[in-house]
């Protein structure tokens, strides 16, 4: 079995964001791009399951313009075979990202698709959804825990919902969305980037899969949340009442 | 409207998961301060209650300060002297309150404590100043204290001295993004300045560990090293002018912002690693590097006896007396094995050169500790355990950046010069880790793919002063030595100390500054005994230093013709003596007792 992993380049997590001056969105120059962490995530997941004896090959798959290629290689350096890019200049919306995958996994017929639950940069968690309703796919979005039978081409994930655990048996192939629990993502080990550098990465382009690339959405305005204000001490009981009353309104 | 909050709580869940893991140091820091602090308060209270144990625990924690006794010329504080300080600071900045004084009385690892019975907290350069003056009328003996995170007991009284903390004084006074130059307060915590000057494009020259708690008056004070020191270089070299008031009371401008001033003595170094034993700097001008947006960085691994099989021919020529001596002792892989860090970091120098910002090494037993004493905190290199660990940073410009500039200069036809700059900062520390592999330096190693892990990373290497303290008793030395020689005495000393404690090793490589520590369940004056004078003796035969970056303080004030001349500390004395005629400035300390008095 083989299986597709969507890979997506974001501002790194723990880089501070700002938001361009003209309020267009947000900074990208000169900031450290990274994979998204729930991306490395279910990578991480498709490597387990084929260290396992279960799929024969994991393929990364990006979007994006020419420098997401750094992206892939960090994916290959962890250990995916290869690599397909899909070159676009132009932000890709959800619906656009999932036409092009349908595409993708009519070319190469992955038994399974696993997709990070939500990019950290738009917070959409709308494209494995999309691309299980394009396939019609069975879908485990925000997997806690994957279980594979190979003899009986079912998934059994586990999904965190309120109060508890829900099992789902998905018939393959199906598309799972990896949550922050499913596993601990590996480094990068010189070894495989050096193998890395050797691994194909395929290019496309959204034209040669046939997927026009629009959007429906215009972005109006992108601004910062408003500060938080400083906190003040007290000195009595009597004051925190007073503010409380008088200012918070709460009592 | 339900899914966007599940969305949200998840996300939220995410970034504080990812936050826990990611959490610098300092805060770890902060934490495990504060626990340990309270820890030892109760300690220390209960040592109260049975008396007896109090001076046992005195003896075990430094030999120093049992032989040291008051100087009978410095007067007592009396009811008079309240007031005046009171009338001068106000109530709030005259501290008497006991729990309060238990904290500033004692160091951080709790093998210091003195007795002062006043914590004074003033605002201003002024306010030290008629502080000192009149505590210098009066011969009252005076302790400048900042973050209080020294580790020599320096920052601490050792009797009933006066204790002046800065910490009120912390204001950033400017900041020239044009020449990165920062005038700042004494008091400014080093964690606050480096996230004022992030926001700023710009870093401090300096990073150390305790950079959550320690101030940067403490730190030019001590003239802490760190971990920047292989790129940034001193602070000697960073700190452009200071601010210092002494001991008569009188201020000392010298709070230039120029690159060069040669104007006579360059007096600003003499109160760089003075230790507050000169003046109190009260303020600080500093020459701080512009942020640069690609920091890759690297944690490898370099094998024992194993690495040596994969060496070529060639590369055992070059460490030819090393693989003689191997030859001779299979046993000593150590030996061979620290002529592999050199060549590591030679090569590093030499292909990393200017992007080059840290070489820190750590060997498997402080690995060890680190894993065993933190959750959470886990071996980038889980194969197998592996002798010595060495993590490397790199800082340039970003790769996206070359490919600007080439582009811009191409439109205007003289871009041949730039093509060599094509190679982004990651993929020269990439070529260079692959090289280092292929001759076997390094057997295995990993490369951070974001900041995420670029933290974990770090945290093991600055994780592991604070697991040696969880650990119990640790005595701590801090050499420069000779790079080929560093390890071996390392190697020395577990043969010395046997099952008594552990050796620890890590610290600077690139700096050639080894921390030893010696790690016990607790203190115990045999194992001193083992140690100590044979360390300062080991290392002043090899013509090292008994202190590169921590100060010598009340621990190894007597200690210090270990590394300097009878005629170097009898200058040093006769500095001293010029600028506080009668020894109030951090008695004790720096310079041997015998000639305080």
């Amino acid at each position: 079995m083989k299986i597709m992993v969507a890979v997506k380049r974001v501002v790194d997590y723990a880089v501070k964001i700002r938001i361009k001056p003209d309020k267009s969105g947000v900074e990208t120059q000169n900031v450290k791009m990274s994979m998204n962490p729930f991306c490395e995530i279910a990578l991480e997941e498709a490597l387990k399951i084929k260290e396992s004896g279960l799929a024969k090959e994991v393929v990364a798959v990006t979007m994006g313009p020419s420098n997401c290629v750094d992206t892939l290689r960090t994916g290959l350096a962890m250990g995916a075979d290869r690599g397909i890019h899909v070159e676009a200049a132009r932000d890709l919306v959800p619906l656009s990202v999932a036409k092009v995958l349908k595409k993708l996994v009519e070319v190469e017929n992955p038994g399974l698709l696993i997709l990070g639950k939500q990019a950290i940069d738009d917070d959409c968690n709308q494209t494995g959804q999309m691309i299980a309703a394009l396939l019609g796919w069975p879908q485990g979005t925000f997997a806690s825990k994957v279980v594979l039978d190979k003899e009986k081409q079912v998934a059994t994930v586990d999904r965190e919902v309120d109060g508890g655990l829900e099992t789902l048996c998905l018939d393959l192939p199906a598309v799972i969305t990896t949550d922050l629990r499913l596993n601990q993502p590996r480094y990068a080990t010189l070894p495989n980037i050096m193998k890395a550098k050797s691994k194909p990465i395929k290019k496309y382009t959204p034209e040669e899969l046939n997927v026009e690339i629009k959007s429906d959405l215009e972005v109006v305005q992108v601004t910062e949340p408003p500060k938080r204000k400083a906190g003040v001490i007290l000195s009595s009981v009597d004051e925190l009442i007073d503010k409380l009353k008088n200012e918070a309104h709460v009592i | 409207m339900e899914k966007w909050r599940a969305t949200s709580n998840l996300r939220r869940s995410l970034k504080s998961i990812l936050n826990r893991q990611l959490s610098s140091v300092s805060e770890f820091r902060y934490l495990n301060e504060k626990r340990s602090c309270q820890s030892s308060f109760n300690l220390i209270r209960d040592c109260k209650s049975l008396g007896q144990v109090n001076a046992i625990q005195h003896r075990c924690f430094s030999s120093a300060s049992t032989l040291v006794q008051r100087n009978p010329s410095f007067s007592t504080l009396n009811f008079d002297d309240i007031s005046y300080f009171k009338g001068l600071l106000g109530e709030k900045s005259v501290i008497q309150d006991e729990d309060r004084l238990e904290t500033v009385n004692t160091d951080w690892m709790h093998k210091y404590k003195g007795s002062s019975k006043l914590l004074l907290l003033p605002r201003s350069t002024e306010e030290v100043a008629q502080i000192l003056r009149y505590c210098n009328s009066r011969c009252l003996a005076v302790v400048p204290q900042g973050g209080n995170t020294g580790l020599v007991g320096g920052s601490v009284p050792v009797f009933d001295e006066v204790i002046v903390n800065v910490s009120s004084m912390n204001n950033i006074i400017s900041f020239d993004k044009v020449s990165g130059i920062l005038v700042c307060e004494a008091g400014c915590i080093l964690e606050n300045l480096i996230s004022f000057l992030d926001n700023q494009g710009f870093i401090m020259p300096l990073d150390l560990g305790a950079k959550g708690s320690c101030q940067i008056g403490g730190n030019v004070s001590t003239n802490a090293g760190g971990l920047r020191l292989v790129r940034y270089g001193s602070l000697h070299e960073n700190v452009l002018g200071l601010e210092a008031v002494l001991a008569n009371g009188d201020v000392l401008d010298m709070l230039g912002t120029l690159r060069k001033d040669n104007t006579g003595y360059d007096l600003k170094h003499l109160f760089i690693g003075s230790e507050g034993s000169l003046g109190i700097v009260t303020k600080v001008s500093i020459l701080t590097p512009p942020k640069l947006s690609s920091v890759n960085i690297a944690f490898l691994a370099c094998n024992d006896y194993s690495s040596c099989q994969v060496l070529s021919a060639s590369k055992i020529s070059f460490l030819g007396i090393n693989y003689a001596k191997l030859m001779q002792n299979n046993s000593s892989a150590y030996h061979f094995l620290s002529s592999v860090h050199q060549k590591l970091l030679m090569e590093a120098k030499r292909k990393l050169g200017e992007i080059l910002s840290a070489f820190e090494f750590l060997d498997t037993e402080a690995m060890n500790l680190v894993l065993h004493q933190f959750d959470g905190v886990r071996n980038p290199l889980p194969a197998s355990m592996h002798n010595f660990y060495i993590l490397i940073e790199t800082t340039g410009s970003d790769e996206s950046y070359n490919r600007y500039l080439f582009s811009a200069i191409s439109a205007n036809n003289i871009y041949i010069e730039f093509i060599n700059h094509k190679n982004s900062c990651r993929e020269k520390l990439e070529a260079f880790l692959l090289s280092s592999m292929e001759d076997g330096l390094i057997s295995d190693g990993v490369l951070a793919q974001d900041i995420n892990q670029a933290s974990s990373f770090w945290r093991i290497r600055e994780g592991v002063p604070e697991a040696l303290m969880k650990a119990g008793a640790v005595y701590k030395y801090d050499l420069s030595l000779p790079v080929e020689k560093m390890y071996d005495l390392v190697d020395d000393m577990r043969i010395r100390l046997g099952d008594m404690a552990k050796v620890v090793g890590y610290g600077h490589l690139g700096d050639g500054n080894l921390h030893l520590n010696v790690s016990a369940p607790e203190y115990d004056d045999k194992i001193l005994e083992q140690i100590e004078p044979y360390v300062y003796e080991w290392t002043s035969k090899h013509r090292g230093s008994i202190s590169a970056e921590h100060g010598l303080g009340l621990m190894k004030a007597n200690k210090i013709y270990y590394s300097k001349s009878a005629e170097t500390v009898q200058t040093m004395a006769s500095i001293k003596k010029l600028l506080d005629p009668n020894g109030i400035l951090n008695p004790y300390k720096v310079l041997p007792h015998s000639l305080n008095s």
